[in-house]
């Protein structure tokens, strides 16, 4: 079938590169940071995400698709990789794959999800379990660029022990000037904590997000329910809808 | 292309004992997954419509109480999603796109489908004739509800279900094909499943 082509051309076809795991770190009981170095990687945007493939000895394969958890950085790609129990990928990527090991990877892939170093706005990130992944890369990827855009998070997890990357985003709570780091916890909160458990709400979006005056690029990343619920807030509280991106992890996703 | 062995790596084969067979990369999944680049529309019937406009600048035009009067199926489907999920065996009542394109006058090679909120769409006019899509409004029995596109959704399940496009407003036909939102991006123009359309070049 003839088909016109599609103008612009603006990413290359994308290729599967052999990609292998150079260090890894546990960030819960259940998550862990994979580090690959991928030769020729052509570098990506935070927010942007990989396809990885898996190949059985009879040939069977499948594939899944993880954020990247940080900023370009040659031939490094990390990605924070949550267990799902019974799943079929992240179990051998977490449980088996080891240091030097090669899987396949291509990407990067979207480029609707990505906060670009050259944006001046405030960013408003709303993060629900593993969904902080893309946004951690725009955190480390602000740094990395010393970039002045204002920052606020509000970061959703279960209980204290299910936050990825907690002493990081103490120490940059601290350190990276014009970040803001707000938690909810779901389940279970730390001792001395002033509220009880609860999902994410009104309040909290407004106490630790932007006023919608301030035009803020607001991304939310988390679990399907998790997304609805907070872009329902953010549409309710008055953010123009063509400002909130979003990422939904679905029940059966990873 | 042959991928790089992964020594342990089995992988689930489907259903036990079952035949399935899915389009490549794809697994399967009892969930309905969502995919959606923003927040969740809520577009009420009452201002509902939905606009065919042809190359000539011709418009066909017809609101909620017009849907519900022409006459429905209920195509059974799969749906493969660029994410990486299949579902099989959806339940979905709609109107064919044969119905509303009967009185059209067009000889466009391309349609753009519009969304409430924006979102657009690009495929072959062809793709969109012949039994192979519909404008949905009930999903298993039920209202669409807005998260999966409601109140009325295309369904081209032949196409990676980002070509369905939710919350569907209206087609433009043209001689020139103009990509969509997704197809800006990246994704690809057509999005076959079963050639693994996922993504330009591919």
């Amino acid at each position: 079938m003839a088909r016109a082509a599609v103008s612009g051309g603006l990413s290359p076809r994308l290729v599967w590169r052999a990609a292998r795991l150079v260090e890894f770190r546990d960030e819960t009981p259940s998550a862990r940071t994979l580090v690959f170095d991928v030769p020729d990687w052509p570098g990506h945007l935070p927010g942007q995400h990989v396809d990885v493939r898996l190949t059985a000895e009879d040939g069977y394969s499948t594939e899944r698709s993880y954020s990247i958890a940080t900023p370009a950085d040659g031939t490094r790609v990390a990605l924070t990789v949550q267990l799902v129990e019974d799943g079929e990928v992240s179990p051998y990527l977490i449980e088996t794959l080891s240091v030097g090991d090669v899987i396949e990877l291509r990407g990067p892939v979207g480029g609707w999800f990505v906060w670009r170093s050259a944006d001046p706005a405030p960013v408003l990130l709303i993060g629900g379990g593993s969904g902080i992944v893309p946004l951690m890369a725009m955190i480390r990827a602000r740094r990395a660029a010393g970039s002045k855009a204002l920052f606020r998070l509000i970061y959703s997890s279960r209980t204290p022990e299910d936050r990825y990357y907690a002493d990081e985003l103490r120490t940059r709570a601290r350190d990276d000037f014009g970040l803001d780091v707000s938690y909810v916890y779901t389940r279970k909160t730390p001792e001395g904590w002033p509220l009880p458990p609860r999902r994410l709400g009104v309040a909290d979006v407004n106490n630790g997000g932007w006023p919608p005056d301030f035009q803020p690029a607001c991304f939310v990343c988390g679990p399907t329910g998790f997304v609805e619920a907070v872009a329902d807030i953010l549409i309710a509280l008055g953010h123009d809808a063509r400002r909130v991106k979003t990422e939904r992890f679905g029940p059966s996703g990873t | 292309m042959g991928g790089i062995v992964s020594p342990g790596f089995r992988g689930r084969r489907g259903p036990e004992g079952g035949e399935v067979t899915l389009p490549p990369g794809q697994y399967l999944t009892e969930d309905f997954p969502v995919l959606t680049a923003g927040p969740t529309l809520r577009v009420p019937t009452d201002t509902w419509e939905f606009v065919i406009v042809t190359e000539a600048g011709e418009k066909h035009r017809w609101d909620w109480k017009q849907l519900m009067a022409l006459p429905s199926e209920r195509p059974t489907v799969d749906l493969h999603c660029v994410t990486k999920w299949s579902k099989l065996h959806t339940d979905w009542q709609g109107v064919s796109l044969d119905v509303l394109f009967e009185g059209v006058d067009t000889a466009a090679d391309y349609a753009l489908v519009h969304s409430y909120g924006g979102y657009t769409t690009n495929l072959p006019f062809e793709d969109l004739r012949n039994g192979q899509a519909w404008i949905v409004y009930r999903f298993d029995g039920e209202d669409l509800t807005p998260e999966h596109g409601g109140p009325a959704r295309l369904l081209v399940p032949h196409l990676y279900l980002w070509k369905s496009a939710k919350w569907v407003r209206g087609i433009t036909l043209s001689d020139e094909d103009t990509p969509g939102f997704w197809e800006s991006a990246g994704y690809h123009d057509y999005g076959d499943p079963w050639r693994e359309q996922r993504y330009q070049g591919d």
